[in-house]
């Protein structure tokens, strides 16, 4: 048995030897454990690694790129921002609630870990189908445990996006986004320096949270037989203890009482001791016995494993210590000195200082030696393409369009989207808008900033490369329609298991169509989670990168113009007219996904996301929409839905016009008056348009196509969701 | 003179800087009052803010009660100070016994986080001397434990005495007779749901908050 | 930690202090369940009423200061009694505490 501990620890025989030429030595099973979660694909990337190094991730800009816990851009008046965006997507299959918070929990740390204050959260959201009770219950979980988590830490979550797809039965996606603000002079990185510094953890005490696969060392013998005392338990989060961790390192590092601070997230200590160590180029001793545990009889292994939430390592100065005890005093922290800086390489696990060694390893080598794969890829079998002539003859107009509307206030109503005073535009639109104010005075600087989530599982199941190139552009324009220009990305690769030549086949191709992207549009990645193995039953999800960009708004003096629409506006289409069914939120409602995608011009797209960032800018339009799942129809009923006004419009001849999709098109709503300012500015950038209709009346008349009242629209949009989630449904 | 609005923070609390910066906006001073501090020197009015004191266990405001803050915010209501309890600061005073009624989970059984419409109901209190009944404010609410709840023969208590400070245009979580925020006998300690300090810019979304600000920084 | 007594020999309880609403006060997470249990095809549940548990220990010299404490403990600080109840269960845990 104790020959393949390292398979059942998930450790290939290549890598069990790899290990022992590294040791020089057979390492013992403390040592294996710690190889065994940091080489694995949540900690190590290891299928991944080589295909994100085509990423462009510099610019002038980036003072910090991927690799450390968050990016962080520069965006002037000596201010910087710290982003990053995670998936929390197995532990919400598990535990909605939990899994959720404590995802919201991470990556929350991630950002203060830079030294900035977290401002703002957003959640990329995939469940199963509507109809399918038990997606239901994971995704009334899942918002209630956002909710839960971060309305209490007290961190606004602004914005994000919903989906309910069948490839997400079993295995839902949920990947949040955090944005945090900082002086630029206050950047904190996560490494160690000085030796006889001390490594001292902060937070909550350390139980058996999510020590997963490990478990089977805390069985005697490492039998089948597994102690219901020694059983790992759910992460479960704790938001009152995060908010004092936040403020207790935020005022730490006020005090420049750090040299270095690190978050615990998976691999925990493990992971948080060795990164420290080996970016800072030395060693540590950690003094098991010195962390504060939550349960009795816990074992060296499941200390330095434990996924227990808000604990953070910060590395300090001697003499700095009986401050740093005190700052966590005021904030009823927890600090406890559990290592020393120490000359070499080499991470000591030890019982006690001083004491025996339990296992002795190089630090860097948990990083840095970890395996790289190769993985073998398969291009799929081509898809059948759909005919929209099909399409068309078996759907009703009307009812396909009452389907496709579905308004996620029910969802983001439960979220605390104002704190901190500096929501212009929350969620709901096409990005969020947030005042852009010194991190310190907390004086505005008459700047904002805009964010958005995107993702498309239809467009990548159809082609993920240019499926991925389509979500990045729809990100750049999604910014300019509430007048910012793009600053830098930020990544979440949902996928399904790489040893899956064809699923690797997509993540190779969905890299690429985000590297052309990303340089067509000369917007860096500053970080990037990978999450791999989402499948349930075997089947693995449509491929789901989800992007996040940041933007900047250099005047930010009025309310961007929103989705309403004023009575007597013009409604103007800008952008090219070619559409298709592939891929679009319509053939999935027919249960068809497949097709062409239309793949999109960086150039064109370029030029029209500038025409609509001036006409955001200068207040030339009053309502604007971008074209994306669900094409014109979706978009102009969106815009109805939210307006006390209904249209008349003309100019779509079919369906295929109304819910085709394509790339670079924006629904904007102007004033009779402004109507030749923005035919000029656009014939003179080659943008072509469309005059659509006009605003006003009480109904909603696509002409030759559609014909109801308002309130059925509204209706529509406004019940889908709280009739599915909302009813009959309680909360834990 | 300017006055000075100290602010209330217990351990999880988290729209102190809000609630300074709509003071500030409007001419007063803001100063942070720590919850183990029973040190109101200087102060003229206080605003015990919205967030989650003590992480809301047990119940919400049921651990900051028993601060050393709270005690002396008692004794300078007690002597006529002027008292503002925002959202969970609501909540604390109604534990603290400072304000009649409770505050339970909403209706919907949600968190809740949207603009309502409220209305004022009596311009006597600190916070609505400035304003005219009868008023309807855009106000943001933000809460799990909004629905305002007490006996009748304290309801009709309230509305004798004209203690109900606002109500909910469409009640948005069930509480008794739309009651959106409620002041104790001598009209001086105001307790409401709503968030007022989010509705003092006009590129958030709303103004309406700013009458309530100016009230009680010139009640003094 | 301790609590009240300092000098002598002290009893451990185990104490259960089941927190409810009282009768009258709206309960929409008893009546949500109560709802929702026929569409799951559990029929005649009726009187759904959500609360809480605390659990604690407390030392004393016997089971009538103990129950003296804990309704303290609760009129004061478990229990909001503008809404809230308390149903109190005490058990001696057969252990002695030397002080």
């Amino acid at each position: 048995m104790v020959d393949s501990l390292h398979r059942v620890l998930g450790l290939s025989d290549e890598e069990a030897t790899k290990i022992g030429d590294i040791l020089k030595r057979t390492p013992n099973p403390l040592e294996l454990a710690m190889y065994s979660v940091m080489w694995s694909e949540h900690c190590s990337y290891k299928s991944s690694r080589l295909h994100l190094s085509r990423l462009p991730t510099s610019a002038p800009w980036v003072l910090v790129g991927p690799g450390e816990n968050a990016g962080v851009i520069d965006v002037g008046d000596g201010i910087a921002v710290a982003i990053r965006i995670e998936s929390h997507n197995h532990p919400s299959a598990i535990e909605p609630y939990q899994g959720a918070a404590t995802g919201v929990g991470g990556i929350l740390r991630d950002i203060f870990t830079m030294g900035a204050r977290p401002i703002a959260l957003m959640d990329s959201l995939r469940f199963g189908s509507l109809d399918d009770a038990r997606s239901c219950w994971i995704a009334e979980g899942v918002v209630s445990g956002i909710s839960g988590y971060g309305n209490a830490v007290g961190v606004p979550t602004v914005g994000g996006e919903i989906d309910f797809d069948s490839t997400y039965q079993g295995n839902p996606l949920v990947n949040v986004l955090c944005l945090g603000t900082l002086p630029k002079d206050r950047l904190v990185l996560g490494r160690a320096s000085g030796i006889g510094n001390l490594a001292v953890l902060l937070g909550s005490s350390t139980g058996r949270d999510g020590i997963g696969g490990v478990s089977v060392l805390a069985s005697a013998g490492f039998s089948n037989q597994v102690d219901v005392e020694k059983r790992p338990s759910v992460q479960v989060g704790d938001p009152f203890e995060e908010k004092r961790l936040i403020e207790a390192c935020l005022e730490i590092f006020d005090s420049n009482l750090v040299v270095g601070i690190q978050d615990l997230g998976g691999a925990g200590l493990t992971c948080a001791t060795s990164e420290t160590a080996s970016r800072g180029g030395v060693g540590m001793d950690v003094d098991i016995s010195a962390v504060p545990q939550r349960e009795p009889g816990m074992e060296a292994h499941e200390i330095m494993i434990s996924e227990s939430q808000e604990r953070m390592l910060a590395i300090i100065e001697p003499n700095n210590l009986d401050l740093l005890f005190e700052i966590c005093a005021k904030w009823e922290v927890n600090a406890n000195v559990i290592g020393r800086v120490t000359a070499g390489d080499k991470l000591r696990i030890l019982d006690r200082f001083d004491g025996n060694v339990l296992a002795e390893i190089p630090a860097s080598s948990l990083h840095d030696d970890a395996p790289i794969y190769d993985r073998p890829k398969k291009k799929p079998e081509e898809n059948k393409t759909v005919s929209s002539e099909k399409l068309k003859v078996k759907s009703d107009v009307v009812s396909d369009l009452l389907s496709l509307l579905s308004d996620p206030s029910w969802v983001y109503s439960q979220y605390d989207h104002q704190l901190f005073l500096n929501t212009v535009v929350g969620p709901g639109y096409d990005a969020t808008v947030l005042k852009l104010r010194d991190p310190v005075s907390g004086l505005e600087t008459n700047k904002g900033l805009a964010i958005t989530t995107d993702g498309n599982h239809r467009w990548c199941a159809v082609n993920p490369r240019v499926g991925t190139k389509l979500i990045v552009a729809e990100g750049v324009m999604n910014l300019s329609c509430v007048g910012a220009h793009p600053l830098a990305l930020v990544n979440c690769l949902n996928f399904g298991n790489p040893e899956n030549p064809e699923v690797m086949w997509e993540l190779s191709e969905s890299i690429d169509g985000m590297a052309e992207a990303c340089e067509g549009f000369g917007i860096p990645v500053v970080g990037g989670n990978v999450s791999l193995y989402n499948e349930s039953s075997g089947v693995n999800i449509s491929p789901t990168p989800i992007v996040g960009l940041v933007g900047k708004i250099e005047e930010l003096h009025r309310k961007p113009p929103g989705f309403e629409l004023l009575e007597g506006n013009r409604l103007v289409l800008l952008g090219p007219s070619h559409i298709d069914v592939g891929g679009s939120l319509w053939s999935a409602l027919h249960g068809l996904n497949s097709g062409e995608l239309i793949d999109v011009d960086l150039e064109t797209h370029k030029v029209l996301a500038d025409l609509v960032r001036s006409l955001v800018s200068d207040g030339i339009i009053d309502g604007i929409h971008d074209l994306s799942a669900g094409g014109l129809g979706v978009a102009l009923a969106e815009m109805v839905a939210k307006s006390k006004f209904g249209i008349t419009v003309a100019r779509i001849p079919d369906a295929l016009s109304l819910f085709g999709e394509g790339p670079s098109r924006v629904l904007v709503s102007i004033n009779s008056e402004n109507v030749n300012e923005l035919l000029s500015r656009a014939e003179s950038a080659n943008i072509p348009t469309t005059r659509l209709g006009l605003v006003g009346g009480d109904r909603f008349i696509v002409k030759d196509l559609i014909d109801v009242p308002k309130e059925t629209i509204d209706l529509a949009f406004l019940t889908q969701l709280p009739n599915a989630l909302g009813v009959g449904t309680v909360s834990a | 003179m300017t006055a000075t609005v100290g602010v209330a923070v217990f351990p999880g609390t988290n729209c102190e800087l809000d609630s300074i910066h709509a003071v500030e906006t409007l001419g007063g001073d803001g100063k942070i009052l720590w919850h183990s501090t029973k040190n109101l020197s200087g102060v003229d009015a206080v605003i015990i803010p919205g967030g989650f004191a003590h992480g809301d266990y047990l119940r919400p405001g049921a651990i900051a009660r028993f601060s050393p803050l709270m005690s002396a915010i008692a004794k300078f209501a007690k002597n006529g100070g002027p008292v503002l309890g925002i959202c969970n600061g609501f909540q604390v005073l109604t534990e603290a016994g400072l304000l009649p009624g409770a505050l339970q989970k909403n209706n919907g059984l949600k968190f809740l986080c949207k603009t309502v419409q409220v209305r004022v109901e009596t311009e006597n209190t600190t916070l609505t001397r400035k304003a005219e009944k009868g008023m309807e404010l855009s106000l943001p609410i933000n809460h799990f434990e909004g629905n305002f709840t007490c006996d009748l023969d304290t309801l009709n208590s309230l509305i004798d005495h004209d203690r109900v400070v606002l109500r909910y245009c469409d009640n948005p979580n069930g509480s008794i007779d739309d009651i959106a925020g409620v002041c104790n006998e001598t009209r001086n300690v105001v307790g409401l749901m709503p968030h007022p300090e989010r509705a003092c810019d006009l590129l958030l979304g709303s103004e309406d908050g700013k009458v309530l600000f100016e009230s009680l920084l010139g009640s003094n | 930690m301790r609590i009240g007594l300092a000098v002598g020999v002290s009893l451990v309880f185990s104490v259960l202090v089941d927190v409810s609403l009282r009768k009258g006060i709206a309960d929409p997470a008893g009546s949500t369940i109560e709802r929702s249990l026929p569409t799951l095809g559990f029929l005649g549940v009726r009187d759904v009423g959500v609360g809480k548990t605390i659990r604690f220990t407390i030392e004393a010299e016997g089971e009538e200061e103990a129950k003296n404490k804990v309704e303290s403990i609760c009129s004061t600080f478990l229990t909001n009694p503008v809404i809230e109840e308390a149903k109190i269960t005490i058990e001696n845990t057969d252990q002695v505490e030397g002080n």
